[in-house]
């Protein structure tokens, strides 16, 4: 049975909240008994976008991660909620706003925080994937259809077909570890959880300092190549996807007529190392 | 399905379906297109075909409109200010302070309509200025270019004259080398999408986030083509301050430098493609004069200074290499430079003191690099979309159903195609927007014209009080947000309470910014409860075929979704009401309803021969067919690149504009690229900070004014706000609010953001989120500190147009908390002999602070 998922790209989101935006319009003052109890005009957040930047004025880098309901496979709110959360055939899961009503240890069953507590009405909500939208025949929920660059995708497939996409677009889902199977997926989550190391080439031609382009970058850990770059026309490069936390690089520059440079690069957070000169 | 009918509406921020249910807005979605719609233009670039998606983008702020519509801050009822006595004391010191009791309609109308009478009698004309904004809701006959308008021209009022506020450098700077007066000096845009993705190598986004703004009002309608020129492997680079939203997205690399030294910078470039041969000489040659003198000043024979990228460091704090390396590949590769948000000119660089002298730069620039040549053009590719530009739509700009001539666009086409009762304004007396408070406290106050019909307009200086007229003495004040928006907004304080203003009207949505300061408040209703009809992003006049944005032009019904909330009423039917007293109704409405008033728009246009009124009421908008692929579209300037005659659809400039034949050359005197304008060497010669050779002149105010950077160390500048449009979805209790990046939430107050650099931050003691004071000589503000490595250091970026001005007790007497950053920015025009403003050139000192007051205090 073909059942929903959702993919956001993360190296496309720019953080312009309309996925957010539209599905506040949907849910606040509006009440779709049997799928959702109005959300509060403040204090629910049920897409919130998180935001991590990288590097150093001027080469930084910033993702925007939209995190919400996983509508996980193996639920913990669903365990938790004895008979109020329920998972749907479609693989949504839905918090029943009847019989969920007082249940505020449903909001920390959930691993992702992504349950939120509507205080005036006594009631834990999230994000139900607009399943009372899609039950009426539309084809996505809100926030997907509002995205201004399309990084955010809802799609009904088999699972085994999304097993062969995730597998394709090297997706991830957040916490993979605790064994909840989301159905939320991302993509290019390198901007997120990985680190880079860039720096920007120069050298003295002619009397002159110059930024250098066409020089070769390797990355070097424990004697075995950890990535490469190619400077641009200012001299730049970002060697990306590193581990956080993953120690000491030597970073080795050459150019065949602008001479070479060796640096260190300790990897706890993405570097940039500044401006890199080289010598002969 | 689930009872909802569906409406239509337009934003400036895109178009919406508004499902409506018992009365009630039960939700606002984007508009996705059906298979009866238009089809999609295509572009085929480098081996790909590309097509856009089939869906009309809005920006945030319009999905939150549901939010705003019910908001708790809608005058519902007209008000009166307790202490106002039309026939006794009115109080004036009190505006501000004092509260309202709700009156009944009659009553209001019966107070504003004697008063006008009274001041008419008392006073004499001109005794009623007439004060607005520059943004609304939608469409065509709400505006204020429209109703407004043909209101104020049957009262008779005193003009209160905008600055070009979006454009300043261009409108002052730029447009004496090439003309371009009715774009107000912006470059023009057709058919840059398909030849920058057919042809540039590299984009220089300079002062441009369009992520952030849209071009204006376009949704995000550009962000899937800057993908598509990503994907076809062109470069981009971007010269700002911030890493702003459209940095961060696409990536390339980030220059920041010190805002309001970009001319510096730009020198440094054009001196290394002067000194390394990688400019255009045959073109500079055959298209511009006065290259020699401008060369001779690069290399330092006139002041002894060379305009080296090493000259430029010092200024602009961007390492001479950089620049070296930036010139060197502009001059080798294709380039579109993106000035501004809109591609082709505005951005926050033109709102600062260097403005004139950065505008006028990026001209020069293009025309050493052979603008208009394949791939060699102004853009971001935000304008210039292969839309049908010939199908007639008016705009905004066009005066809907004003009557007005001289100061709308009607005379281009709405006047002919509509024929409607014209109406003028017999008083001819203006005050200058930015110097409004001085012209009440002081009574005196001059300035310059903003009047696109020729270069020289600009130049004749205008005074006021005009001799024959009364000063004034009654303000009609529609909207209310000048704390927000206008330059060192203190100052309108003093002014609201002067003594010689003895009415203040406002006609309003909400109780917010200045309409607190008002004595009789009219509720106006939004723009969901009442008719109109508008396209999306048509503003046509100074930004014409504006729609060129667009991968699917859409010109809209907006229904009347609901009924008027509470007592509030569409302007239209105020003024309507007001006018009915004074004998003038019928000469107002012309016996129309709104209703009427947009079948008879619709009649004006081209779309009633493609699509039936009902069928266009039903639906609720209509998608112009594209040009066909095979059409080939001009572009921008190839025709003067080529010397040929003008083949662009643009009805600029007017016939007697042109030195040689018509429709052949620009707009300059000597119809080329002017290096050294005629129109500055003529007009204004001895003017030291607009010399006709374009001089490096240090801001006045910056981060190299030694003095006052020793107490105020910090540049802010103040730019477009990204979640709202301008006052527009701020505040309100408006579901934006919620978005950290707008305002955040701290002891249950939503503070307005400002951006700090990590080490500015660190050095003060100030955290991520925590609250800061932002002070200098002219104010304090209250913000929260987003604190990044995204700003560089020095330089912080706060957004204007807070709808919300709420003083607490602050040493300097009182702090804005609202966010009203403007409150901080100078009045000083940027250049003398203009009325450009300044408010980027701004120094401030911030410091972590504590609140003073509780939430709801
Ligand atoms: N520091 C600094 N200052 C700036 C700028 C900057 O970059 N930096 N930018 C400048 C620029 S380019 C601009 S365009 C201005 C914008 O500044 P403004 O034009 O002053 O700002 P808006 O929020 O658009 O103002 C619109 C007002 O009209 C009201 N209004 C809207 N629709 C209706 C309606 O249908 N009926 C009635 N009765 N009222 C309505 C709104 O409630 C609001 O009060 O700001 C300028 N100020
Ligand atoms: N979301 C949204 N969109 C809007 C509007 C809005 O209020 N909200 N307003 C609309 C209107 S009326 C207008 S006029 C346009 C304005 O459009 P723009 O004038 O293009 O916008 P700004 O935000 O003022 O400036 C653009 C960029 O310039 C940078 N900048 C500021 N000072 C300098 C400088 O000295 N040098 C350089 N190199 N960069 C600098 C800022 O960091 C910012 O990223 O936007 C329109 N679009
Ligand atoms: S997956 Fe859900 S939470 Fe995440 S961005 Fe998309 S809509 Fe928002
Ligand atoms: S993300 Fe949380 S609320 Fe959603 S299904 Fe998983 S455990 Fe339940
Ligand atoms: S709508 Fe799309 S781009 Fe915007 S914040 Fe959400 S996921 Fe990101
Ligand atoms: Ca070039
Ligand atoms: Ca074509
Ligand atoms: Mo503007």
């Amino acid at each position: 049975m073909e059942k929903w998922n959702l993919i956001i790209d993360v190296e496309k989101c720019e953080n312009c909240n309309n996925c957010a935006i539209a599905t506040k319009d949907e849910h606040i003052g509006n009440d779709y008994p049997g799928y959702a109890a109005p959300m509060p005009a403040h204090g629910g957040d049920w897409i919130q976008i998180g935001r991590r930047t990288r590097g150093a004025t001027p080469m930084v880098d910033v993702a925007y991660l939209p995190v919400t309901c996983n509508h996980c496979d193996n639920a913990p709110c669903v365990d938790a909620g004895g008979g109020c959360v329920t998972k749907r055939a479609d693989g949504i899961v839905i918090i029943d706003p009847v019989k969920a009503k007082g249940r505020r240890d449903v909001v920390d069953s959930c691993p992702y925080g992504a349950i939120w507590w509507n205080e005036e009405l006594n009631l834990p909500q999230k994000w139900i994937f607009d399943a009372h939208l899609l039950d009426q025949g539309w084809k996505e929920p809100r926030a997907s259809q509002a995205c201004s660059t399309g990084c955010m995708k809802a799609l009904k497939v088999e699972d085994a077909e999304m097993r062969r996409i995730a597998e394709r677009d090297q997706l991830e889902v957040l916490k993979a570890g605790l064994g909840t199977r989301p159905r939320v997926y991302y993509q290019n989550m390198y901007r997120w959880n990985k680190c880079f190391v860039g720096g920007s080439v120069t050298a003295t031609i002619k009397g002159v300092l110059e930024c250098v382009e066409g020089a070769e970058v390797v990355l070097i850990k424990d004697g075995k190549v950890a990535g490469e770059a190619k400077t641009d026309f200012l001299g730049d490069f970002k060697v990306d996807r590193l581990e956080p936390n993953s120690g000491t690089y030597k970073v080795k520059i050459i150019h065949p007529q602008h001479g070479s440079a060796l640096v260190d690069a300790t990897v706890n957070e993405s570097v940039y190392l500044g401006s890199i000169q080289l010598s002969k | 399905p689930d009872g909802t009918v569906r409406y239509t509406t337009n934003t400036n921020g895109g178009p919406l379906f508004i499902f409506v249910k018992d009365g009630k807005i039960v939700r606002c979605t984007p508009i996705d297109f059906d298979n009866t719609d238009a089809p999609s233009w295509t572009i085929k670039a480098r081996g790909r075909t590309f097509k856009p998606w089939r869906r009309a983008t809005v920006s945030p702020y319009s999905l939150a409109l549901k939010s705003q519509v019910y908001t708790d801050d809608r005058v519902l009822y007209p008000m009166k200010r307790v202490d106002f006595d039309p026939k006794g004391e009115r109080n004036p010191q009190n505006r501000g302070i004092s509260g309202y009791e709700r009156i009944s309609w009659d009553e209001a109308l019966d107070i504003v309509s004697s008063e006008i009478k009274r001041q008419k009698t008392v006073h004499g004309p001109g005794a009623i200025a007439i004060q607005h904004h520059s943004h609304h809701q939608w469409g065509n006959i709400g505006y204020y270019l429209s109703a407004l308008l043909r209101f104020g021209n049957l009262i008779g009022f005193t003009r209160i004259h905008h600055n070009p506020d979006s454009w300043e450098g261009w409108y002052w700077g730029a447009m004496h080398h090439f003309g371009n007066a009715l774009r107000l000096g912006l470059p023009s845009h057709y058919g840059t999408v398909e030849d920058a993705l057919k042809e540039a190598e590299m984009v220089v986004f300079w002062s441009s986030d369009p992520e952030v703004t849209s071009g204006v009002y376009a949704g995000y309608e550009g962000t899937q083509r800057r993908f598509w020129a990503k994907e076809l492997g062109i470069e981009f680079v971007h010269i700002d301050p911030h890493c702003n939203t459209t940095a961060q997205l696409f990536g390339g690399r980030w220059i920041p430098l010190k805002p309001g030294t970009d001319p510096a910078m730009a020198h440094a470039i054009m001196y290394i493609w002067l000194t390394e041969g990688l400019y255009d000489k045959d073109y500079v040659e055959t298209r511009t004069t006065g290259f020699d003198q401008w060369a001779a000043y690069l290399l330092g024979k006139d002041d002894g200074v060379a305009k080296t990228p090493e000259w430029q460091e010092a200024e602009t704090g961007v390492p001479a290499h950089v620049v070296r390396a930036l010139a060197r590949q502009w001059g080798k590769k294709k380039t579109y430079l993106g000035a501004g948000g809109l591609g082709t000119g505005v951005g926050g660089a033109v709102r600062n003191s260097t403005g004139t002298q950065w505008a006028r730069c990026m001209i020069m620039m293009m025309a050493m690099q052979g603008w208009g040549k394949p791939g060699i053009n102004f853009g971001n590719l935000q304008f210039g979309t292969p839309v049908d530009n010939f199908h007639y739509f008016p705009g905004y700009a066009e005066g809907g159903i004003s009557g007005e001539l001289a100061f709308t666009a009607a005379a281009i086409n709405n006047y002919t195609r509509m024929p409607h009762v014209l109406s003028m304004n017999p008083v001819k007396q203006i005050i200058p927007r930015q110097r409004l408070p001085e012209a009440i406290i002081k009574g005196y106050a001059h300035g310059n014209l903003w009047d696109g019909s020729s270069i020289e307009a600009q130049i004749a200086p205008f005074e006021y009080p005009m001799p024959g007229y009364s000063k004034i003495h009654m303000i009609w004040h529609y909207g209310g947000a000048a704390f927000g928006t206008v330059a060192q907004s203190e100052r309108y304080i003093e002014a609201y309470r002067h003594e010689s203003i003895e009415c203040l009207v406002s006609q309003a949505i909400y109780m917010e910014g200045d309409t607190p300061f008002a004595d009789i408040i009219l509720p106006a209703c939004t723009h969901v409860e009442r008719y109109d009809i508008g396209e999306t992003c048509g503003c046509q006049g100074y930004v014409h075929h504006a729609p060129g944005q667009l991968n699917h032009r859409t010109i809209v019904m907006q229904h009347k979704c609901i009924e008027p909330l509470g007592e509030s009423k569409s302007d239209y039917q105020i003024f309507a009401d007001v006018l009915s007293r004074l004998g003038l109704g019928a000469m107002f409405t012309e016996g129309c309803s709104e209703l009427d008033w947009c079948k008879r728009v619709f009649d004006s246009a081209d779309l009633s021969k493609n699509i039936t009124w009902k069928e266009f009421l039903k639906k609720g908008y209509y998608v112009v067919p594209p040009e066909p692929e095979e059409t080939p579209e001009p572009v921008s300037m190839r025709w003067f690149a080529e010397d040929r005659m003008k083949d662009v659809p643009e009805p600029h400039p007017l016939p007697s504009q042109y030195s040689g034949d018509f429709g052949k050359g620009l707009q300059t005197q000597s119809g080329k690229i002017e290096f050294v304008p005629n129109s500055i060497l003529r007009g204004d010669p001895n003017n030291p900070e607009r010399p006709a050779l374009n001089r490096y002149i240090p801001s006045w105010e910056g981060l190299q004014t030694k003095e006052l950077v020793a107490k105020y160390p910090l540049q802010m500048i103040s730019t477009h706000s990204r979640y709202s449009f301008h006052t527009f979805s701020d505040g309100k209790d408006s579901t934006i609010n919620d978005i950290e990046d707008h305002r955040v939430l701290i002891d249950g107050y939503y503070y307005w953001v400002m951006r700090v650099h990590p080490e500015d931050a660190a050095r003060r003691g100030i955290g991520h989120h925590s609250l800061i004071r932002v002070f200098n000589d002219r104010g304090a503000v209250i913000l929260a500190a987003d604190v990044s490595p995204l700003m560089m250091p020095g330089v912080v970026k706060s957004f204007i147009a807070a709808a919300v001005f709420d003083p607490v007790p602050d040493p300097m007497g009182w702090a804005d908390r609202g966010g009203c950053v403007n409150i901080l920015t100078p009045q000083r025009r940027q250049v003398q002999g203009t009325e450009g403003m300044g408010s980027n050139s701004c120094l401030v000192e911030i410091a972590p602070w504590t609140p003073t007051l509780k939430a709801g205090e």
